[in-house]
């Protein structure tokens, strides 16, 4: 019969729209919510997903993994009376992989002696040229430099993001990329404990 | 597992002496072949010793030597290692080079490019006329001593970004001075936008005459684009139509160029890795696959074994979401607007959550390293795609299935629509799911196998018509097939580590040459890198699937009707980040 596979494929049409009402029907039943609620979304995304898939930005938003990454930020960690104490030490690695070489820095120099300090004095990274590439956090051999999450930064100007515009605290790496913290955090501990014993042992 | 070794299978030097030389270079292999018997020795090479799949053609600039080489890639469609053949000739102005598309007439747009980028003429080459870069334009700049608008050094890293970084922009520091070259009596209010004489010279040598006696009509010429809204990006086409039928065609492309070979030429070998991404922006694993893999061949190590693995998972998964947006897409062009195509793109999404949570972005993924991988696969992702491969995709596909394949409409349009038969592909270099649904099972992944492809038990996808039906459900056994060897690969996956080297920002690479080659989805994807031992290539090249599928789609379309134009174009399944590069 002419037709006949048409409406074959009608039906699936049909059962997808239907899909939509049936999943609402039945989370609304389990008294649930599927829509603005990080458990609908993520059922949205899941292997069972039925029905609408979409997911209403900027309303709700996709929660993104932990790997995910977006332009690059400079890491902090927390001194006494709130020092920002400045984990990069302008070696300068990161400036030399990144593949569109969109990040300058400025490396400080002693004033007295001219030897350089492991501290930059500025740092810059162009944010429209960066390719988002991971590069930097990657070979930054003092995880100093790592992605972030935050990827509304539309604006009317060039972004080009200077030392104190990509500075943010170690807490908030840790919020973004716990599983990763933990592990840099556990590594760093271990190479410490492994030279204290080491200087120990020396000093015996 | 070891990339199998290229072994020469033929003695070029024995039938041919005083043509033929082995080239001696440490890390090169092949032959050279004097110029003035390029042709005929390219015709044995076809006709005696049975490598009928020209598949790169690739120019060289050795500039310190004085040199320009034109590099030739030939397999056997039956499989097995290739050949390697070149030409050597001064680099002197006209460097002229016979051309061998009479002997396989995929070489049209690749020389064409290699005109077009290194300026070498092939004589004999009907129509030479720049491909990528505008008419008018003036130089070739892969050449070595040709220098980009905002050129820096001839290599990064570059020294003004560390230890005295003070940011500047690059416009305010060459804003078009002194290395942008415009023709001699070049004037910017007078710029006529371009001179396309030659294209319609070379569209009227391909317009069929009329025959005698036979009414006479008008033929028209009709430029599709370069924003038709069913396109796979910004391609032109012309074509000459006589009524509704194809008389005459001649794609126009380039929107999208933007060297990447020459970008490629100034990063280091690692950077080069996430520009790959944006080749086939649909695939960007199979990008990384391809490039890390002639890489390695050269740095002669070997892979993690776990991640040999995660590669063919990764590989495999995004040839599956590529077949199913081919599919979405070709509905679209069809005039299925966006159903099916959202359909396709509800899995593509589920797959691409996979990529953007093992590899930190959806589509540049950037994942693979020389020796292995980024970083591993997190439990709960593994998870995910075992659900995705053992339940939700071989559902979904055959949802697809039902709700597509039967459509009477659709059969109408796709059965017995001829696309190209096994000779013509072959002739025409084309690779891929468009090859193999003419009846030629060739697949690199059998054919030439790279990686751990040969542990696996799959077969490879055949289609006999080579009409668009066939071409259209080769997709769906394919996909197939990749669902196949995903449960295999992730039964077997090994524990362990995921990369044999250690992380080092900037590889050792021997000298030498390599060509690499992968099945992407949509065809042979290749990489041609030669390196001098210093960090970065010295000639980096891709033969891309789509650019060379391409060269076919002038003989494809000749004849058809305009209406189907837009459906056959959408059977190459062509990428302009890919084509136009
Ligand atoms: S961010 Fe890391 S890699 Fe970059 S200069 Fe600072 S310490 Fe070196
Ligand atoms: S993410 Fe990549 S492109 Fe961006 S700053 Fe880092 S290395 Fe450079």
């Amino acid at each position: 019969m002419y037709g006949k596979g048409i409406l074959k494929g009608l039906s699936v049409t049909w059962k997808r729209f239907w899909d939509t009402y049936t999943e609402d029907i039945s989370w609304m039943l389990r008294g649930k919510k599927r829509y603005n609620t990080e458990e609908g979304i993520r059922h949205r995304s899941s292997k069972d997903t039925k029905g609408i898939f979409t997911v209403q930005y900027p309303e709700e938003q996709l929660i993104v993994p932990e790997e995910f990454r977006y332009v690059p930020f400079l890491v902090y960690d927390e001194g006494a009376d709130g020092k920002k104490e400045i984990r990069c030490t302008s070696c300068g690695i990161c400036s030399k992989v990144c593949p569109p070489q969109c990040i300058w820095i400025v490396r400080t120099n002693d004033p007295s002696t001219g030897r350089p300090v492991p501290v930059p004095t500025n740092f810059y990274v162009d944010m429209d040229i960066c390719m988002n590439c991971g590069f930097c956090a990657e070979y930054c051999p003092f995880d100093a430099i790592k992605m972030d999450h935050d990827f509304d930064i539309a604006s009317y100007d060039r972004n080009v993001y200077n030392l104190d515009k990509l500075l943010k605290p170690a807490k908030y790496y840790a919020e973004i990329r716990p599983e990763n913290y933990t592990r840099e955090e556990e590594a760093r501990k271990a190479k410490e404990a492994a030279k204290a014993a080491k200087a120990e042992a020396a000093a015996a | 597992m070891a990339t199998p070794v290229q072994t020469q299978t033929v003695d070029l030097v024995a039938r041919f002496p005083g043509m033929v030389t082995a080239d001696a270079r440490p890390g090169y292999t092949g032959f050279i072949v004097n110029k003035e018997n390029l042709v005929e020795v390219a015709t044995a090479i076809r006709d005696e010793f049975g490598f009928d799949l020209l598949t790169a053609v690739t120019g060289v600039d050795y500039l310190a030597e004085n040199k320009m080489e034109v590099v030739y890639h030939a397999y056997k469609t039956t499989g097995g290692p290739g050949l390697v053949f070149r030409v050597q000739v001064e680099r002197v102005d006209p460097v002229e080079v016979p051309s061998l598309i009479n002997i396989w007439p995929g070489v049209d747009f690749q020389e064409r490019e290699a005109w077009d980028l290194l300026g070498i003429k092939f004589t004999g080459h009907p129509d030479l006329r720049r491909i990528l870069m505008w008419e008018g334009y003036e130089g070739h700049p892969l050449r070595k001593d040709w220098k980009e608008p905002f050129f820096e050094e001839e290599a990064k890293p570059f020294k003004s970004r560390w230890p005295d970084g003070q940011h500047t922009f690059a416009e305010n520091k060459n804003p078009f001075r002194d290395n942008l070259k415009f023709p001699a009596d070049f004037d910017p209010e007078k710029f006529e936008v371009v001179n396309e004489d030659g294209l319609y010279a070379s569209l009227e040598r391909h317009t069929m005459k009329n025959e005698e006696g036979s009414l006479n009509t008008d033929h028209i010429v009709v430029n599709m684009g370069p924003h038709h809204p069913s396109t796979h990006g910004v391609l032109r086409v012309a074509v000459t139509l006589d009524g509704e039928t194809i008389i005459g065609l001649k794609p126009v492309m380039g929107y999208l160029h933007r060297n990447h070979d020459k970008i490629g030429e100034r990063n280091t070998y690692l950077q080069v890795i996430p520009y790959t991404d944006r080749l086939d922006y649909f695939n960007s694993m199979s990008n990384n696959f391809g490039y890390v893999t002639t890489v390695e061949k050269l740095m002669k190590i070997q892979v993690a074994e776990r991640a040999e693995y995660i590669r063919v998972i990764m590989a495999e998964l995004s040839r599956i979401q590529n077949h199913l947006i081919f599919i979405g897409m070709l509905m679209n062009d069809l005039g299925t607007m966006y159903t099916p195509s959202l359909y396709a793109f509800e899995e593509r999404e589920l797959v691409l959550d996979i990529f953007e949570a093992v590899s930190g972005a959806r589509m540049m993924c950037n994942y693979f390293r020389f020796g292995g991988v980024v970083r591993d696969i997190p439990d709960y992702v593994m998870q995910k795609i075992k659900d995705l491969v053992l339940e939700r995709l071989p559902a979904k596909t055959d949802e697809m299935e039902r709700f597509l394949n039967e459509n009477e409409i659709l059969v109408a349009r796709l059965k017995g629509i001829h696309v190209l038969n096994a000779e013509d592909a072959i002739k025409y270099s084309v690779t891929g799911p468009v090859l193999r649904a003419t009846g030629v099972p060739y697949d690199l992944r059998r054919a030439d196998p790279y990686s751990i492809y040969d542990r696996f038990d799959f077969d490879v996808a055949v289609r006999q018509n080579g009409d668009m039906m066939d071409n259209y459900l080769i997709r769906f056994d394919e996909i197939r097939q990749s669902l196949r060897i995903l449960e295999q690969a992730l039964k077997q996956i090994p524990q362990g580590p995921i990369n044999s080297q250690k992380p080092q920002y900037q590889v050792r690479v021997p000298a030498g040459e390599a060509y690499g080659r992968i099945e992407s989805p949509k065809g042979e994807l290749a990489f041609y890198v030669v390196s001098n031992g210093k960090p970065n290539p010295y000639r980096y090249h891709v033969r891309p699937a789509s650019f060379v599928n391409l060269t076919a789609v002038e003989s494809m379309c000749i004849g058809s009707k305009i209406a189907d134009f837009v459906a056959l174009l959408a059977m190459l399944d062509i990428v302009m980040g890919e084509l136009d590069r």
